[in-house]
């Protein structure tokens, strides 16, 4: 009820201020539905992946909105409103429906966790509005489960897999074994990385599947260790992640093995410290500091959160933004057209590189190779890694040909 | 030699591996046993304390500049303290009420302590160093095995001992025990029961606090590392016979040791294996291993 009123208020005041700055800008902008546009971040506010999107997402939405006004002074109201998916399908493809319903939400963002990525999904499918995901990593988004409506912007399984695999192959480490996360998204990351190891000439020597959440990796690592492969590939992620790499480390395999962890954000690398984590090899989207660019932002978001940003926080800034502008370029706020007009730009900023929206809604850019720094080569708070390889867009993503989209076309 | 195609040497090192996740088991199952079978609380904040107590010896680190082994003197009695508080304001009302009400009171505790801690310091957690005297490893000949476990099973054990040798063979024991049979009588008798109930369940407390210092080193310090491990725990509280204290400490232990096999011939089963063998425990001894038929 109340935020009803509010909103009711709020348009009332963006009326009056447009009839004020008069008919010709009230004219360009009457394509606009209610004459706002309303960003909605979907996220993990309080569980599990919270540290690597949840309220810094947020804040990177927040900033992207803000961004634009300064730069365009659009003679409409933008917003942002979140909401915490709890991890749970059913909560967040019940939010997405509310917000495209009945609160006017234009977009989607950051909707984290492949169970309830895919969920809204659907909803942004069936209400044609549009959705970007920047925090989950199923490839299923842009395959079996794509619709026109939802688009996957940061990374997912396949570039993880082929960037960290192709390049440590090709650097030498020919010999693998995998601890895998005994579940779906940890056996498809297992499985996909072991085609890419396969392709360029490595050889997979053996996989031990752990429970999630497993608190002792000790025994799992005993085994990896038995296996004298030369890279242990870590195929979980968050908690289970950190405390592998820290029984790796007490045991003593770093010496002999090295370590690919193929879904580490920069959070992780910051928890578990660089004594512990250095050496590692991992696959990231974005790095914050990559550039002048980069930094820049890096510390911008620093001086709200007081953390550094990961791929998802800043992807989700870059996807904002970047909607934002697609907005003003088809001079409407409807679906397709602004994905159209996505479709026609080549994207070059901080965040994106080489950037282009494909046919089946996959954002491909390029990607990075990265090994975490030695406690002694790290200068200043956040200096975790040096990249080792760059790899382009078109290398890291899944190539189109083998596209499980019925969007599609296969010629 | 080989047994079952797993080569002797590698056997043994998953063994020795499994004693030492045991020693944890027995350690925090103790507590529980110690607080169900003096004060008839399934204590299900158990977990949080233990979380609580890593994260103070992170704390000490981080702001006071305090190594391991004070944290391992301090968090205990801090936690204990805290324990003692919770029971003074909330626990103590539940005591007359079915159990039900006492294990819902206090999974509560554990949801707000959890979140607070989540709200401060994010989920991913914070690093925490194996102590300088404790670094390094030993050849055993058949594994290499870090210093600072085989320390976690010396004082693990140690603990468990005392807390056996106190509370079944001593005259502080024997009022506790009694304190429990019928604190009427052992109030006629001038023995302040409520307070001994008091300081129990802050000794039971600490003894998780303590659990969580010594797995800081090992496992990440999250707000989450409670949860993770207290099911499990409850597990083999149930097996060993609810409230029983020397079971609790077996149980442990040896549940530690069959996870251990279970990760070596079968690893997806090492999260359940627990559970089947509590399972089956209820069908046959529904009193658990080690407890009386009442």
């Amino acid at each position: 009820m109340n935020t009803t009123l509010c909103n009711a208020v709020g348009t009332a005041l963006v009326a009056i201020g447009l009839a004020a700055s008069g008919a010709a800008s009230a004219q360009a902008q009457s394509k606009l539905s209610g004459n706002a546009i309303r960003i909605g971040v979907l996220t993990d506010l309080s569980g599990l992946y919270s540290d690597i999107s949840g309220q810094g997402s947020v804040a990177a939405a927040q900033m992207a909105v803000d961004d634009f006004i300064a730069a365009n002074k659009p003679g409409y109201k933008i917003d942002v409103i979140a909401a915490d998916h709890q991890n749970k399908p059913d909560v967040g493809s019940g939010k997405a429906r509310e917000w495209y319903d009945t609160q006017g939400v234009d977009l989607i963002v950051d909707v984290v966790n492949s169970g309830v990525g895919l969920a809204a999904a659907k909803v942004a499918g069936e209400k044609k509005k549009l959705m970007i995901n920047t925090g989950a990593g199923s490839t299923r988004i842009t395959n079996e489960d794509c619709n026109p409506y939802s688009i996957h912007w940061a990374y997912d399984t396949y570039a993880l897999a082929a960037v960290a695999g192709r390049a440590i192959v090709q650097g030498g480490g020919k010999s693998w074994y995998f601890l895998t996360a005994d579940y779906a998204f940890g056996q498809s990351l297992e499985q996909d990385t072991t085609g890419i190891i396969k392709t360029n000439g490595g050889t997979v020597l053996g996989s031990v599947r752990h429970p999630l959440n497993a608190s002792d990796f000790s025994s799992f690592l005993l085994q990896a260790q038995a296996s004298k492969a030369q890279v242990i590939g870590l195929a979980n992620a968050g908690g289970d992640t950190i405390n592998s790499i820290k029984a790796a480390n007490e045991f003593g395999l770093t010496k002999s093995q090295s370590l690919a962890g193929l879904l580490v954000f920069i959070s992780d690398v910051h928890s578990l410290g660089l004594n512990v984590a250095q050496g590692m090899q991992l696959t990231d989207g974005w790095y914050w500091d990559l550039n002048e660019d980069t930094r820049k932002f890096g510390r911008r978001y620093f001086e709200k959160m007081k953390k550094m940003p990961g791929m998802v926080q800043a992807g989700t800034y870059s996807a904002t933004l970047a909607y934002l502008n697609a907005v003003k370029a088809a001079g409407s706020d409807e679906a397709d057209a602004v994905t159209a007009a996505m479709r026609k730009t080549r994207y070059n900023d901080f965040y994106l590189r080489n950037g282009h929206l494909r046919d089946d809604n996959r954002m491909v850019h390029d990607m990075y190779l990265m090994q975490v720094k030695k406690p002694a080569e790290s200068k200043y708070p956040w200096d975790y890694y040096h990249v080792k390889a760059t790899v382009p867009g078109d290398e890291a993503f899944q190539p189109m040909a083998a596209s499980r989209c019925p969007m599609v076309k296969k010629t | 030699m080989e047994i079952f195609g797993i080569p002797l040497q590698a056997m043994l090192g998953q063994l020795l591996l499994g004693l030492v996740n045991g020693s944890f088991y027995a350690m925090l199952s103790l507590g529980l046993a110690v607080i169900f079978g003096l004060l008839n609380i399934i204590n299900f904040s158990h977990g949080a304390m233990y979380m609580m107590g890593a994260y103070l010896a992170w704390m000490m680190m981080e702001y006071l500049g305090l190594g391991y082994w004070w944290s391992l003197a301090a968090a205990p009695i801090v936690v204990g303290a805290f324990g003692v508080l919770i029971e003074r304001v909330l626990i103590r009302h539940v005591y007359k009420l079915d159990h039900l009400y006492g294990l819902l009171l206090t999974f509560g505790l554990a949801l707000v302590i959890e979140g607070v801690y989540r709200d401060c310091f994010g989920v991913s957690g914070q690093p925490y160093g194996v102590p300088e005297a404790l670094r390094g490893a030993t050849n055993l000949g058949f594994m290499i095995l870090p210093n600072y476990r085989a320390w976690v099973v010396v004082a693990s054990l140690l603990v468990c001992f005392l807390t056996w040798f106190v509370i079944e063979r001593t005259r502080i024991g024997s009022y506790l025990r009694a304190g429990t049979e019928n604190p009427r009588l052992m109030q006629a008798f001038g023995v302040n029961v409520p307070r001994m109930v008091m300081l129990t369940y802050g000794f039971g407390v600490a003894l998780a606090a303590m659990a969580g210092v010594l797995a800081a080193p090992i496992i990440q310090v999250s707000p989450l590392m409670g949860s993770n491990v207290i099911i499990v725990v409850f597990a083999v509280v149930v097996i060993g016979g609810m409230g029983s204290i020397l079971g609790s400490i077996l149980t442990g232990l040896a549940l530690g040791l069959i996870e251990g096999l279970t990760r070596v011939f079968y690893p997806e089963a090492s999260a359940t294996v627990v559970f089947v063998i509590m399972a089956l425990v209820l069908l046959l001894r529904p009193a658990g291993l080690f407890g009386r038929e009442s």
